[in-house]
């Protein structure tokens, strides 16, 4: 009994401290860099180079939150966390974001109590085989042989796919995407699974890409987004609204060549508030009113990310497809700046 | 038999014959091969099965060595550069990527302005490990040896010059408390010796070091541990978890035998608990746990955690190894000791240990070789090591995704170079040491 009092009273003792210690906004300025957790290496979404510097399509929402908070793109720490690493090093403070290509899930967002501030990147399970082996359609898999990486929503995902369509299949486990690659070339499985944009960077990479097909069928909803702790909304509001900004950028197509021209003063209200022209919206999160046109400056609006880190143009050349904007029949869609 | 003579026999050979050369069977590489790999059917049959794996491991992976391209920026432009001079469908290995990237093999993300730093500590290690490995060296060197742990430190990390030069004074001021109550108490010695640093680090050092930072501020470019990767990282912590782990090792070894009920248990609870519990899940604890428990705030340097706690573990390892060597000694030995009226600490020193670790000197230098290489389970924690860490970054860059055996080829090799030399010095060692039998 007594133990448990002492327990108690440690632990309320720890929450009231942490309740007492400056918001993540604070402690970011403090600090004068963002802590970033990207992911440990995944082609187009996060990669240094021979210099160390990184870039890709999640480091981009790292540097635009930067520059937004902080005023400077380059003040980041990235820090590259693993699939079983990432929620422990939010949780515990080590980084501020999460922007590691992590799907947003109904366990996740309330039992890990992390809060998903929206959608970077519409995701989907899909599958590759060889073209020798004459399957068209992920339904024709009964029996196959799967290599899946163990420990992502990928995993169940699989299961539940073929549990639902009454198919059986061989899970073949790997560890990561380097080693699935190298079991499904070296024929230790029939199929590769792993999400779309994964599987079209996998397949671009082969020697033999064109005997390579990636099945029609996607079967899962994979919307990757950043992640901020539960608790601080302030900050989670900060990510929200520094991630929407890009995305209505590019909905009234401010750009980064543009963003200096348009900041002048233009005739759309909208992008006056975005840029903070007109308004005081920035002031409304902490920061000041510029936050819109610096998070744009730092890597350009989301279509300009896209283009220069998964898209067409790329050796990855992803299509725009579900991430276009909604006027162009995409998911994208940024409540308005108001 | 008198009688026979040259004059009285018909014929006397008067040189000596030409030896014959021994039969064909019975010399040469004949003779060896029939010795050593055809001497019964089994062993022929054997021969023939192991020559047929070896010609079929060499026809495998020899062209795909010999299809070697070392200039290409990509591995695209490798894959070109094979198909074009060996002909299509021939494959090669990628070395390219080696030569790309060998800086961050070695240094993982340190400011390539600042290599100069870690070569000349790894120079350094090879003069500071000099007169403790080979004892024939003026003894003078080992005043540096002592030094170089720190100076080994500044030089990595960088900063201000004066923490570490603090962190040194407490050593002292351990070392000279000791000496000077020696005489008084060996006890009160003992005591003061721990004390004496302790209480110097947690009150005396923030006011003399902020002193001495305003008035002789030296100070070089300072460093991030995450900043450190591929084999600085790993030889990093795995020289210094084998430089703290000997001593702790040899103390929990020798705690382990005493006849003193607290020592002994807690030196048995703490080996046993950290042989218990896997390498991964204390490295775990390092990077996330401790998180939770400290101030949020504090920053406690990962590198630091990770080496105490590979230095922990592979400390609990060498103290069953030195229970070994102490338990094969004869009880002879210290009876002897004691007959000689040794304290413990000498009889320890004079007698004991110095024939216990020669006879554990395999089983610890297994023990740090395997060390050695579990460092690379810092990947873990999310520490660039060269195996994995650094790999899966060079993976992650469009030009070089899809590459696979080079980056593992090239890593095992150079841990291959590091952990033979350790098992040849410690057989070379083992030699000198010999004192029987000879």
């Amino acid at each position: 009994m007594k133990k448990t009092v002492f327990l108690g009273t440690l632990a309320a003792a720890g929450l009231t401290a942490g309740m007492a210690a400056a918001t993540t906004l604070e402690d970011v300025v403090a600090r004068g860099e963002l802590n970033c957790g990207v992911n440990t290496g995944l082609v187009g979404f996060a990669a240094p180079d021979a210099n160390g510097n990184w870039t890709g399509f999640d480091v981009a929402v790292c540097k635009a939150v930067a520059a937004a908070v902080l005023g400077d793109a380059s003040k980041v720490k990235y820090v590259p966390t693993t699939g079983q690493t990432r929620f422990t090093a939010l949780a515990s403070g080590e980084i501020d974001v999460l922007a590691r290509n992590t799907t947003w899930t109904f366990s996740r967002d309330t039992d890990l109590k992390l809060d998903f501030v929206g959608v970077n990147y519409y995701d989907g399970q899909g599958f590759m085989v060889r073209k020798d082996l004459g399957v068209t359609s992920a339904k024709e898999l009964d029996g196959a042989s799967v290599c899946i990486q163990t420990g992502t929503t990928t995993e169940l995902n699989l299961a539940d796919y073929f549990k639902a369509n009454n198919m059986s299949y061989q899970p073949i486990t790997v560890d990561s995407n380097a080693e699935g690659e190298q079991q499904y070339l070296a024929g230790a499985c029939d199929a590769y699974t792993t999400d779309a944009s994964g599987l079209a960077a996998t397949r671009a990479a082969f020697a033999d890409p064109e005997n390579h097909v990636i099945l029609p069928e996607i079967i899962s909803k994979e919307p990757l987004g950043p992640a901020v702790r539960h608790g601080d909304n302030q900050w989670g509001d900060i990510v929200m609204w520094t991630l929407n900004a890009l995305i209505a950028a590019e909905e009234y197509g401010v750009t980064s060549a543009n963003v200096e021209e348009l900041s002048k003063g233009t005739e759309n209200p909208e992008i006056n508030r975005l840029l903070g022209v007109e308004g005081e919206l920035g002031a409304m999160i902490g920061l000041d009113k510029d936050f819109g046109k610096r998070a744009i400056m730092a890597s350009g609006n989301y279509g300009e990310i896209f283009a220069a880190t998964i898209g067409e143009s790329t050796p990855i050349g992803l299509a725009r497809g579900l991430n276009a904007q909604w006027t162009q029949g995409g998911l994208l869609y940024s409540p308005p700046f108001r | 038999m008198s009688d026979t003579h040259a004059q009285t026999v018909a014929y006397v050979r008067d040189t000596m014959l030409e030896p014959k050369p021994a039969p064909s069977t019975q010399t040469g590489a004949v003779k060896w091969l029939r010795d050593n790999l055809f001497s019964s059917w089994l062993n022929a049959a054997l021969t023939v099965a192991g020559l047929l794996v070896v010609y079929l491991l060499f026809t495998h992976f020899f062209p795909w060595f010999r299809h070697s391209v070392w200039n290409a920026d990509s591995l695209k432009e490798c894959r070109d550069i094979i198909t074009g001079e060996f002909g299509e469908g021939a494959t090669g290995a990628c070395w390219g990527v080696i030569r790309e990237r060998w800086h961050q093999f070695m240094f993982g993300f340190y400011p390539p302005e600042l290599y100069w730093r870690p070569v000349l500590v790894f120079v350094l290690l090879f003069v500071a490990l000099a007169p403790i490995l080979f004892t024939h060296l003026p003894r003078a060197l080992l005043s540096f040896s002592a030094i170089y742990p720190l100076l080994a430190i500044w030089l990595l990390w960088g900063g201000s010059v004066w923490p570490v030069v603090m962190t040194g004074a407490g050593f002292v001021l351990g070392y000279l408390a000791l000496k000077l109550l020696g005489n008084v108490n060996g006890i009160i010695a003992g005591i003061a010796a721990f004390a004496v640093p302790i209480l110097f680090w947690m009150f005396a050092v923030g006011p003399i070091d902020d002193l001495l930072k305003q008035i002789v501020p030296i100070s070089i470019q300072s460093v991030d541990s995450d900043e450190f990767g591929g084999f600085l990282l790993a030889i990093t912590i795995g020289v210094g978890g084998i430089v703290m782990s000997l001593p702790l090792g040899i103390i929990l070894a020798l705690g382990r035998q005493s006849d003193m009920f607290l020592v002994k248990s807690f030196s048995v609870i703490f080996i046993e608990f950290i042989r218990g519990v896997p390498l991964i899940t204390l490295l775990f604890v390092a990077s996330l746990l401790l998180n939770y428990f400290l101030p949020p705030g504090t920053s406690f340097d990962i590198i630091l955690r990770v080496m105490i706690l590979v230095t922990l573990f592979a400390a609990a390892y060498i103290a069953e190894v030195i229970r070994g060597g102490l338990a094969a000694l004869p009880r002879g030995q210290y009876e002897a000791a004691d007959a000689l009226g040794l304290d413990y600490w000498k009889a320890q020193r004079f007698i004991i240990l110095p024939q216990a670790l020669k006879i554990s000197i395999p089983g610890i230098v297994s023990t740090f070789i395997g060390m050695f290489k579990d460092t690379t389970l810092v990947v873990f924690v999310g520490l660039f090591d060269p195996l994995k860490g650094i790999p899966d970054f060079i993976r992650s860059v469009f030009e070089w995704k899809g590459i696979y055996w080079e980056p593992f080829i090239f890593v095992g090799a150079i841990f291959f170079i590091l952990n033979f030399s350790m098992s040849r010095y410690s057989m070379y060692l083992e030699r000198k040491l010999k004192r029987d039998h000879r």
